[in-house]
This record gives C-alpha cells, sequence and structure tokens, in this order.
C-alpha cells in the first residue's frame, strides 16, 4: 500500500478538478470560434422566427377557441395581441440568451490570453 | 435546363403503398431519410472501430461531435440530463447529415419539410412536457409564472407564458425548414442564372461557389441550433427556469 485511501481519494478529487478545469477553458474557447462562425443574418432570422411563432400560435389558439366556444371574433382579438406579448417575451429571452453567450465566450477568451 | 427551383422539394412515391385509408408511401423523403441512418451510423461505426490512442481523421471528426453534443448537454441541461445525451445525440447526427446530405446534388433535403421538422419538435415538446410533469407534478405549473410577481399580474401572465410556450415547437420546427428552403432554392435560382447568361454565367458561377459553402456551413449550424434548442427546453423542464 503507497498511502491511504483517504489521501488517495482526496487526490484524485483534486486531479478531476484540474481535468475538468482544462475541459471547460478548451471548450469556451473553440465555442467562440463557431459563435464567431455564426452569420448576424442568422441570429436576424432566429429572432424574427420567434416573433412570428408568437403570434402564429395566439392567432391559431383565437381561431380556434372563437370556433370551438362561438365567441367570433372577441378571443381572437384578446389572443392576437397575447400572442404578440408572447412573440415579444421569446425575443427577449433570445436576446438575453446570445447576450449571455457572448459575454461567457469574452469572459474566456480574456482569461485564455492572459 | 430551365427547372422550377421548387421542383427539388416535391415527393415523389416510390413504393406507393396504403394501410387503412392512410397514404404510407415509401417516398423519396423516406429514401433519403434512410439512407441518413444507414451513413450516420455507418460513419460512426467505422470511424471508431479502430479505437486508437492516436485517432485517425473520422475517429477525430467522430469524437469532436461526440464532445460537441456532450458539453451541449453538459452546459444546457445541466445536472441530470446525462441520461438525455444518447437522444440529443441521434437527434443531432440525424439533422445535421440529412443536412449535409442534402447538399449532394441531386439528393432531396428532408429537412427543408415543415412536416418533417414539425414532427421532430412536436416529439420534443410533448416529450419535455411529459417529463416535467412526471418530475415536477403540479409544480411544472409555476414555469408559467415568473417567480416573485405581483399575483394579480397572472391573469395577463399566464396566457402570455403559455402562448410563448406553445410557439416553441413552431419556433423550432419554423428556424430549420425556412433555412434549409430558401438556401436550397437561393442555389436553384442562381443556377438558372448561370445557364442564362452564357458567357457572362462565370459571374453567378461564381457566386454559386460561395454560396455553396455557405450552405454547408447552414447545414450545420442549423443542426446545432435544433440539438441545443431542445436542450434548453429540456433545462426549463428539468430545473423550471
Amino acid at each position: 500500500m503507497p498511502s491511504d485511501p483517504e489521501s488517495d481519494l482526496a487526490d484524485l478529487e483534486k486531479r478531476l478538478k484540474a481535468a475538468r478545469g482544462t475541459g471547460e477553458a478548451g471548450r469556451s474557447g473553440s465555442g467562440s470560434g463557431r459563435e464567431g462562425a455564426a452569420s448576424g443574418a442568422g441570429i436576424g432570422l432566429r429572432i424574427a422566427v420567434d416573433l412570428v411563432a408568437g403570434v402564429a400560435v395566439g392567432v391559431g389558439l383565437g381561431l380556434w377557441l372563437d370556433s370551438a366556444l362561438d365567441t367570433k371574433p372577441w378571443l381572437l382579438l384578446v389572443f392576437t395581441i397575447v400572442g404578440f406579448c408572447a412573440g415579444l417575451l421569446n425575443v427577449v429571452r433570445t436576446a438575453n440568451q446570445l447576450e449571455a453567450k457572448r459575454k461567457e465566450d469574452e469572459a474566456a477568451a480574456r482569461t485564455n490570453a492572459e | 435546363m430551365a427547372s422550377n427551383p421548387m421542383d427539388q422539394f416535391t415527393i415523389v412515391p416510390i413504393v406507393p403503398l396504403e394501410v387503412a385509408g392512410f397514404d404510407i408511401s415509401f417516398t423519396n423523403s423516406a429514401l433519403w431519410m434512410t439512407i441518413t441512418v444507414v451513413v450516420s451510423s455507418l460513419f460512426l461505426l467505422l470511424s471508431i472501430r479502430s479505437r486508437g490512442t492516436i485517432p485517425t481523421r473520422g475517429q477525430m471528426v467522430a469524437e469532436m461531435m461526440y464532445n460537441t453534443v456532450a458539453n451541449m448537454v453538459r452546459d444546457n441541461v445541466g445536472s441530470g440530463g446525462q441520461p438525455y445525451f444518447p437522444f440529443i445525440f441521434t437527434l443531432f447526427m440525424f439533422v445535421l447529415f440529412g443536412n449535409l446530405l442534402g447538399m449532394v446534388p441531386g439528393s432531396f433535403t428532408f429537412t427543408s419539410h415543415i412536416a418533417v421538422t414539425f414532427a421532430m419538435a412536436a416529439i420534443i415538446f410533448i416529450a419535455v412536457t411529459v417529463i416535467g410533469i412526471a418530475k415536477h407534478g403540479t409544480r411544472f405549473a409555476t414555469l408559467f409564472f415568473p417567480h416573485g410577481a405581483p399575483l394579480w399580474t397572472a391573469v395577463i401572465l399566464i396566457p402570455i407564458e403559455l402562448v410563448s410556450y406553445l410557439s416553441r415547437p413552431v419556433s423550432l420546427s419554423v428556424r430549420i425548414f425556412a433555412n434549409l428552403t430558401v438556401g436550397h432554392v437561393i442555389l436553384k435560382v442562381i443556377a438558372g442564372f448561370v445557364v442564362a447568361l452564357g458567357v457572362f454565367g462565370i459571374v453567378p458561377l461564381a457566386g454559386l461557389v460561395a454560396i455553396t459553402a455557405f450552405e454547408f456551413m447552414i447545414a450545420v449550424i442549423q443542426a446545432y441550433v435544433f440539438a441545443i434548442l431542445s436542450c434548453i427546453y429540456l433545462h426549463d423542464a428539468l430545473h423550471l427556469h
């Protein structure tokens, strides 16, 4: 027995942490390159689709509920507005996600450069 | 040859088949899905067969794909995401190879059909919802109400959040379908100019080379985005924001 199992485990833990740390840095580095390749047009289309999907689902839901409950045209009006709000919510969420990703990549690039 | 740029998306039955009034013919779309499954499986099986410490080129590509998806699952799903890795990986490979094989001249791009992409998005949406309800029960409903908002705003917020949640499969499927369809139509239209312009066709031909490279990029990015969004939806279901 070279050493007691307790310190062996602690050592393993340390090495695992170190390995994970390098993996993390390498991953973020490659991630920033991939994001850079993603064109602005791609991001634009993604956000446009997010907005339209919300409105489309709102209109669809409104039409369906109207014909089911026989309340034409009130639910269509309400759900078109709700759908537009949902679309904007989607857009804000996507933008926040992209922004968080960009900040993360920037921070990773800075730590890599140091 | 002045062909219609939309002709490439026509579904052609290869083996006509009808069961109980439903048309379930084996079409060119189904053929290319089969080819995609066979090619991606063969690629992964053959490239990692040697299992070398020093990887061959094929093995490096396969390991790169595995690592990309593994990191994606770890970063975006977080804890408890590992059981879903095989599903996300399969999804990614299927969409990626479908997109890339669609770039082979004369092939059929099944991801440029909303029926195909929406079916995949709907499966993900239903699965994620079921997982969320199974894991959290009635607490799953808190997904539709932001934590800490005044109670009276529920009247406005819950319908908005609900519609936003329902719009997920729509945006997921429309995004990939629109990208792929537009790309292939542009390729065909510009290719038409090459023939029509005669000697000066060299100009659109040069543009076509650049667009082809761009379409390959789109094919990879869209597969990546499709998989990463599935991961984000899964994260929401597992951790409720």
